[in-house]
């Protein structure tokens, strides 16, 4: 970062390291690997997007057995989050959690527990029932959950190590549709706040770090993006930037102008 | 014997364990990245040589794909 004045609050802003259940992360983007038209671009945007967390899924062993994604990811030196994606109860995402565990040593779980077909929006009964198993068994719980924070609340009350609220339905690129909702999660919990879901493009992902979020989970924004490689660094330097403006303090609205030349010493020309 | 391996019937020869489902797949006991579930339970790796599976198991072999 030698292109930012090395001032004390810019320093903290940047090298304050993202802390999730004891570890200490210093990117503050998390990718998500689904869309990526190969391995390869793949590869490419975990490089440029810095991200030191990045989702697999679990499904079936395809025909040729697996493909090289782990060797990707193993190659790209970053720590896996398995998620639960296409579970519906709580019963699948815990036992998929468990396999992802066995899977991946890993205790780490992004827990999604889907409630409609449409708008893939989390079933909060079950999620947080869910949320609550797998902490008790020893889980690092990271739940993708509605804008809502009571809930937001009560996943962090069972101990679940971070949450991730949605900016907007999976894969929609609608961005942040309820700013307001998102920065009272900020002031409900104590745990690191993730927006997830809905960036569409870099804008939105430095509004999430403006409004107070801990971090941003980006994937199909980047994924399906014309350019893949471009839009991963772009998030990068977006969630920096807005880390940075949430640190600097933006100035209050007002519905009228403040000129910023003082009128003293204005010439009296006609 | 027969199980139902990722979905689709398959025939095992008998006593079928995990590690001779993986097989069926192109897998050997030791490929990374790789969960078995037996009957909606996990199986932990050390029980792949040696767990019975009873005719008509479900077997679901998983493995890392892109997502989230």
């Amino acid at each position: 970062m030698a292109d930012i004045p090395a001032t004390a609050a810019s320093r903290a802003a940047i090298e304050d390291p993202l802390r999730i259940a004891g570890r200490e992360l210093r990117s503050r983007l998390l990718l998500g690997t689904g869309g990526f038209p190969s391995l390869e671009l793949l590869a490419e945007a975990i490089a440029l997007s810095g991200s030191e967390l990045v989702t697999v899924a679990l499904r079936r062993v395809q025909a040729g057995g697996p493909g090289g994604l782990i060797d990707v990811l193993d190659a790209a030196g970053v720590q896996l989050l398995p998620n639960t994606a296409g579970c519906h109860t709580a019963r699948d995402a815990v036992l998929t959690a468990r396999l992802s565990r066995e899977a991946f040593q890993t205790d780490w779980i992004k827990l999604e527990v889907i409630g409609d077909e449409d708008t893939l929006l989390p079933d909060a009964p079950e999620l947080l029932r869910a949320a609550e198993e797998l902490v008790g068994d020893g889980f690092v719980v990271l739940p993708y959950t509605t804008d809502d924070p009571v809930l937001a609340r009560r996943l962090a009350d069972v101990g679940c190590a971070a949450v991730m609220p949605l900016g907007s339905p999976i894969g929609s690129g609608m961005g942040i549709r309820n700013t307001y909702n998102i920065s009272l999660i900020r002031e409900a919990v104590d745990v690191p706040v993730v927006l997830d879901a809905g960036i569409g493009t870099a804008s939105d992902a430095a509004l999430a770090m403006e409004l107070g979020c801990d971090a941003v989970m980006a994937a199909s924004a980047i994924s399906r993006a014309q350019d893949p490689a471009a839009m991963a660094l772009a998030m990068r330097r977006a969630v920096e930037a807005g880390r940075l403006a949430r640190g600097a303090g933006r100035i209050p609205r007002r519905r009228y102008a403040t000129a910023s030349t003082s009128d003293e010493g204005l010439a009296e020309l006609t | 014997m027969t199980i139902l391996l990722n979905g689709r019937t398959c025939e095992l020869p008998a006593p079928g364990t995990p590690a001779g489902a993986l097989a069926e797949l192109g897998l050997d006991p030791g490929a990374r990245g790789v969960a078995v579930a037996v009957d909606g339970e996990v199986v932990p790796r050390a029980e792949w040589e040696s767990l019975a599976l009873s005719e008509g198991a479900r077997v679901e072999v998983l493995t890392a794909m892109q997502g989230g």
